[in-house]
């Protein structure tokens, strides 16, 4: 396959950035995507030049550490999956590309298709955690009944991998799914249930601090999700918002 | 509470609450309205009493006011704010691959119903206000009718009117439904309130434009 690519370069996170266009050649359609870049990256070192950086880990969809904004969607054309698990036979022979990284003010580029989403990891240190008394006594988790229902919902809001393609895809920067996640995980759950009301109150403060934008119920998070995280739980989070204002 | 309505959730609560306050007022309009098709005396009845009645003239209006004021601003407020939290924008963006175009563009429709609202103010609210308080003239339960066929004479007017309706249900369709979700109903109930938005946001503009074209056509 020959490619057209059009690729954000950005020196680092001060620098003024912009499209870069690249023709790329002998691309085989069994690739994965970042192999499609790793290509490219090799022809840009052998040429002398600078590659395009990237986030990438596992390789497997799992982490959410790749990020790139594909044809102007978080992860390229396909749904459910992350950049990682896209293949390169998603697109024709001659296709021009536009790979950006994701874009919010709460995700500041560091270089290239790089964005800093530590902002996600705050916010979960704000309160998406339960505190355990970890001096011997612990209970054993499976010792708790969990209704099947709860158990089920609380694992599908857990599979979220805060790769932050709900922000990127939402018009207004919006990291509402992400959060109604991490809360839902844990206040489905008797365990959590003990600290539910700080957890709301402080992640959704986090949250607003960071500089995300505020929901306005597109639903384009949920349909960009890699892992399909439903728009149920941005309804329940306000529910709890709500209940926890009243509360305190 | 100041916390709570200066967080986004509660924004968005307080905005979902006001867009419901003016779909209530929306379908009394409409209640109101129809019955012109149906009955000069039945609607110059009606009319007479909502422009008379000491309750809906000094504490319901004003509340009505203050909550379209509210929305409007509240709306320009988010949009300002959103806008803020994407500096730089995408190259490429399809927006039409994960959402509705509606839902996208309600600050444009809003922009659009807040133009026509300040057409129909001054069509209808400022000669009434002109006719009570101004000029003083004494009270004539029989001139509603009149005034609303003489408003749709105007083949311009009529026009202006009916596409501002499309704006109308262009914003009830999403506003409605998203009004819902923002206070946290459960998703087991959303292909319903889907329904029930559409429904709504196509037949009430549809029903004010029959209104419109009614009195247009039965008196060329």
């Amino acid at each position: 396959m020959k490619l057209f690519l059009k690729i954000w370069r950005q020196k680092n996170n001060k620098s003024k950035g912009s499209m870069v266009d690249y023709e790329i050649e002998d691309i085989s359609p069994d690739m994965s995507f970042l192999e499609m870049m790793d290509v490219l990256n090799e022809r840009i070192i052998d040429e002398g030049g600078d590659p395009v950086a990237f986030d990438h880990d596992c390789r497997e969809g799992i982490c959410g550490s790749c990020s790139m904004f594909i044809n102007g969607e978080p992860h390229g054309p396909e749904k459910l999956i992350t950049t990682c698990q896209l293949h390169m036979r998603k697109f024709k022979d001659e296709d021009t590309i536009y790979i950006e990284p994701f874009r919010a003010k709460a995700f500041p580029i560091i270089k290239d298709l790089v964005v800093d989403r530590t902002a996600f990891d705050r916010i979960q240190q704000s309160g998406g955690f339960i505190s355990i008394n970890t001096s011997g006594n612990t209970l054993d988790a499976n010792t708790i009944p969990i209704e099947k229902e709860s158990a089920d919902k609380a694992f599908d809001a857990a599979t979220c991998i805060g790769c932050g393609a709900c922000v990127a895809s939402c018009k207004n920067s919006s990291a509402m799914l992400f959060v109604s996640a991490k809360v839902s995980q844990f206040s489905l759950l008797p365990q959590g249930k003990v600290e539910a009301t700080d957890r709301v109150l402080n992640m959704v403060n986090q949250m607003d601090e960071e500089g995300f934008g505020n929901c306005t119920n597109t639903g384009a998070c949920h349909v960009e999700c890699p892992k399909g995280i439903s728009l149920d739980y941005i309804a329940k989070l306000n529910r709890e918002y709500v209940k926890a204002n009243l509360k305190k | 509470m100041k916390s709570f309505f200066r967080s986004s959730i509660g924004r968005k609560i307080a905005m979902a609450l006001s867009g419901i306050f003016l779909i209530v007022f929306l379908t009394q309009h409409f209640l109101i309205n129809i019955t012109s098709v149906f009955s000069e005396s039945i609607f110059n009845m009606i009319s007479h009493f909502m422009g008379n009645n000491p309750l809906v003239q000094f504490i319901l209006q004003p509340i009505l006011i203050a909550g379209v004021m509210f929305h409007f601003i509240m709306g320009f407020v988010l949009e300002w704010q959103n806008r803020k939290a994407r500096p730089v924008t995408y190259a490429m963006y399809k927006g039409s691959k994960n959402s509705m175009f509606v839902s996208r563009n309600m600050i444009i429709s809003g922009i659009v119903i807040l133009s026509f609202l300040a057409l129909h103010f001054y069509d209808f609210w400022v000669p009434e206000m002109d006719y009570k308080y101004v000029q003083s003239l004494p009270e004539d339960p029989d001139r509603y009718y009149e005034e609303l066929v003489h408003r749709f004479e105007n083949p311009i007017r009529v026009g202006l009117y009916c596409v501002s309706f499309i704006f109308l249900s262009l914003h009830l369709i999403h506003g409605l439904s998203s009004s819902t979700q923002s206070l946290g109903t459960n998703n087991k109930y959303a292909m319903t309130i889907k329904k029930l938005s559409y429904a709504f946001g196509i037949g009430i503009p549809i029903g004010f434009c029959f209104i419109a074209l009614y009195h247009y056509f039965l008196h060329l």
